[in-house]
């Protein structure tokens, strides 16, 4: 009993450890953001990084979630009589749900991932060091590159995918069930408001910087050996996944 | 030679002689003692190594010199200015006057060799581009790879990526060069490279070096002087030919390669005998 | 330095697309007429009603058909022991006659409730801080069977004990 509660408290210890560390690491990123618009550059290359070559994953899982939503919605539409509704229904799960929650998954998997390796690799063969000793401070040079690539890919990307997403809805639905194209983009254009699309692209911003912050944070705080950035690989995306649903949850409530 | 640590010899002084002085260093990793008491000084210009058996903290040494760790006790004296008393800035500006040598040469794997060798010159300097190209590849000449300029870290030999590391090291033309292990791993031409590089670099750019190696016969070939460490102390110091001759049995046995002497062949274990005998796992 | 040019490109085009999707899913999807709009656009009257029934704010406000303006907020007065509505009216429709009447509608069976506005013969036109005077309540369902089966309990010749309203 007693080795239970030493345990759970080591545990409890070793969660607020770290996540005092992820903030101070958090702040001083933010702190040193401003200066990286100094070297547009190293940001644009990581804009490629996490953006780019995120995007054909991303614009893939798009298109056959807006299909799988097409006809997921249609089927239960249709028992109403109001399969009109399908583009409003579509438009507004992805604007506030789908969009951004599954992009911020996929970009874990796909920017997430690199990122932490990336830097855990950095670490593991001396790269870090190196720059240390060059005088160059690689919070600077390295660190917040990539965290600001991923929070200017991130909103990119969820627009994106929810607009592909809706070629899918549209395609199933219209093209392929035979929804009324006039229906489906008037009864959208009614309901959805403005607001619906900025609290999709807030909730991609925010998912957007959580993920990269935890991304270089493992990354760069990895154990200098392979098993090490693996394991910060691992712990990139688990991490990465439960924070999303969890902010998801608190902006969903902060916004509704 | 006397410890740089006394009181009597000022920093200043020490500053001269010593490009870097340690005095009654002492540094523990986890409670686990890696130095208890060391004093080591480098003589400016010369090409000095720090040798030992595997484990003693040869590294550790070096990252202490650079700042990247910071002595429980005692000083670590660069220009005879203390390390650990200095800030952020000021540390930076310090290791601009350093190059190093890793181990396996740490090239940025996402730069080619030519960018990889400007890196400290356009992290540091705006120079033109007309001027970064010439630094470049003078300092790639000096090590023989101009021709691999376009070649990415992944195309590099072992020996190649490790000369590129050390044009790179010497591009911002720093006073002190410091050396983690620059023979490990190499075939003998490409440990023959390195070691005459090392030499003709110390003695053409009037630099300091510090070579921390256990590869006993290719730095004696090259050393001005050499300290053994052992146990966390300097165990023996002096020119290779002292140590050589000298009588302690640790530099004896780590100089010859012998495989038992002061420094066991076995971990610490109970006695085998007993441990044989009984049944269950060892703890 | 070639291929630092085609990661440029490609961050370009990037960067271009999810740009254009963000102003695809701004004017594409959305009605923006009113949402955006500052007071500058708009004008405010509001109306009082019994019931509300399930007007939400957000809901529009349409005459003919046409929205004209939504329903920026729903409070509760305690001294009037009604609700009141403020309607926000693009100023486009600036001659909305005074004695014009609103009233709570739904939209189709399962729709949402909107304001539906038909207008007076007054020369005088609503302004700002207005207040419309005639409305009509939200229509209740459980009311209307309610006052049915009343009505039918009341005729002493139904006289049916379990009336079942047709499906």
């Amino acid at each position: 009993m007693t080795a239970l509660l030493a345990e759970m408290y080591s545990s409890l210890r070793g969660f607020l450890e770290r996540l005092g560390a992820l903030t101070r690491f958090f702040g001083r990123v933010l702190w040193l953001s401003p200066g990286a618009f100094g070297r547009p550059r190293l940001v644009v290359e990581q804009v490629y990084n996490s953006g780019a070559m995120s995007l054909v994953i991303i614009m893939t899982c798009g298109l056959f979630v807006g299909m799988v939503l097409g006809l997921q919605g249609y089927d239960l539409l249709q028992r109403f009589g109001s399969e009109d509704a399908l583009g409003v229904g579509a438009a507004l799960s992805l604007l506030k749900e789908l969009g951004p929650v599954v992009t911020a998954l996929l970009f874990a998997g796909r920017a997430g991932t690199a990122l932490a390796s990336e830097l855990g690799l950095m670490r593991a063969t001396d790269q870090i060091s190196a720059m240390e000793v060059m005088a160059v401070d690689p919070m600077r040079r390295v660190v917040v590159p990539r965290f600001l690539g991923g929070v200017i890919a991130m909103p990119l990307l969820t627009a994106i995918f929810i607009m592909v997403a809706l070629f899918g809805v549209q395609l199933v639905g219209v093209q392929f069930l035979g929804v009324d194209q006039g229906q489906f983009w008037s009864q959208m254009r009614d309901a959805v408001e403005l607001g619906d699309v900025a609290e999709g692209l807030t909730k991609g911003l925010v998912f957007g910087v959580a993920c990269s912050l935890i991304a270089v944070f493992e990354g760069y705080h990895a154990q200098p050996t392979a098993e090490g950035v693996g394991r910060a690989t691992t712990r990139t995306v688990v991490i990465s996944a439960v924070t999303t649903l969890v902010l998801d949850y608190i902006l969903t409530a902060i916004m509704l | 030679m006397n410890s740089p640590s006394g009181s009597a010899a000022g920093p200043a002084d020490a500053g001269k002689e010593h490009v870097v002085a340690l005095g009654g260093v002492d540094f523990a990793i986890d409670g686990k003692t890696v130095f208890r008491g060391l004093d080591i000084a480098i003589r400016r210009g010369s090409v000095t190594a720090i040798m030992g058996p595997s484990g003693t903290g040869k590294t550790t040494l070096l990252r202490l010199i650079t700042g990247q760790v910071q002595a429980d006790r005692g000083s670590v004296r660069v220009d005879g200015v203390d390390v650990a008393g200095l800030g952020r800035r000021e540390l930076y500006g310090l290791r601009r006057r350093m190059g190093m040598l890793f181990q396996n040469g740490a090239l940025l794997t996402d730069l080619d060799v030519f960018e990889n060798v400007a890196f400290p010159l356009r992290e540091h300097a705006r120079l033109p581009e007309r001027l970064v190209r010439a630094l470049v590849l003078t300092k790639l000449q000096a090590v023989g790879l101009r021709g691999a300029a376009g070649l990415m870290p992944q195309q590099l030999s072992g020996g190649m990526a490790r000369r590129v590391a050390l044009a790179r090291a010497i591009v911002m033309d720093p006073d002190i060069l410091l050396y983690d292990e620059p023979f490990a791993g190499l075939d003998p031409i490409s440990m023959g490279v390195v070691m005459r590089l090392i030499r003709s670099l110390n003695d053409a750019l009037g630099i300091s070096s510090i070579v921390v190696t256990h590869d006993v016969r290719e730095i004696s070939q090259i050393a001005d002087a050499s300290y053994i460490l052992s146990g966390g102390q300097v165990v023996a110091e002096g020119t290779p030919a002292d140590l050589r001759d000298h009588p302690s049995p640790v530099v004896k046995q780590f100089m010859e390669g012998l495989a038992d002497g002061p420094v066991s062949f076995h971990y610490p274990a109970p006695d085998c005998a007993t441990q044989l005998l009984d049944r269950g796992r060892p703890t | 330095m070639r291929q630092s040019r085609a990661i440029d490109v490609s961050t370009g085009l990037f960067v271009l697309l999810g740009l254009a999707a963000i102003l695809f899913l701004v004017t594409q999807i959305t009605n923006r007429e009113f949402s955006l709009g500052g007071s500058s656009s708009s004008y405010r009257v509001s109306a009082q009603f019994e019931n509300v029934g399930g007007l939400k704010s957000g809901a529009p406000v349409s005459m003919a058909g046409v929205t004209i303006g939504r329903v920026e907020s729903i409070a509760y007065d305690m001294d009037l022991f009604k609700a009141v509505v403020t309607l926000r009216i693009d100023s486009r429709y600036d001659r909305i006659p005074s004695d014009s009447d609103a009233s709570i509608y739904t939209a189709g069976l399962l729709g949402g409730q909107y304001i539906g506005i038909s207008p007076g013969g007054s020369d005088e036109s609503l302004r700002d801080g207005d207040t419309v005077e005639f409305v009509q309540d939200a229509i209740v369902l459980e009311n209307l069977i309610s006052k049915y089966l009343f009505s039918q309990a009341g005729k002493p010749d139904a006289g049916q004990p379990a009336p079942a309203p047709a499906e």
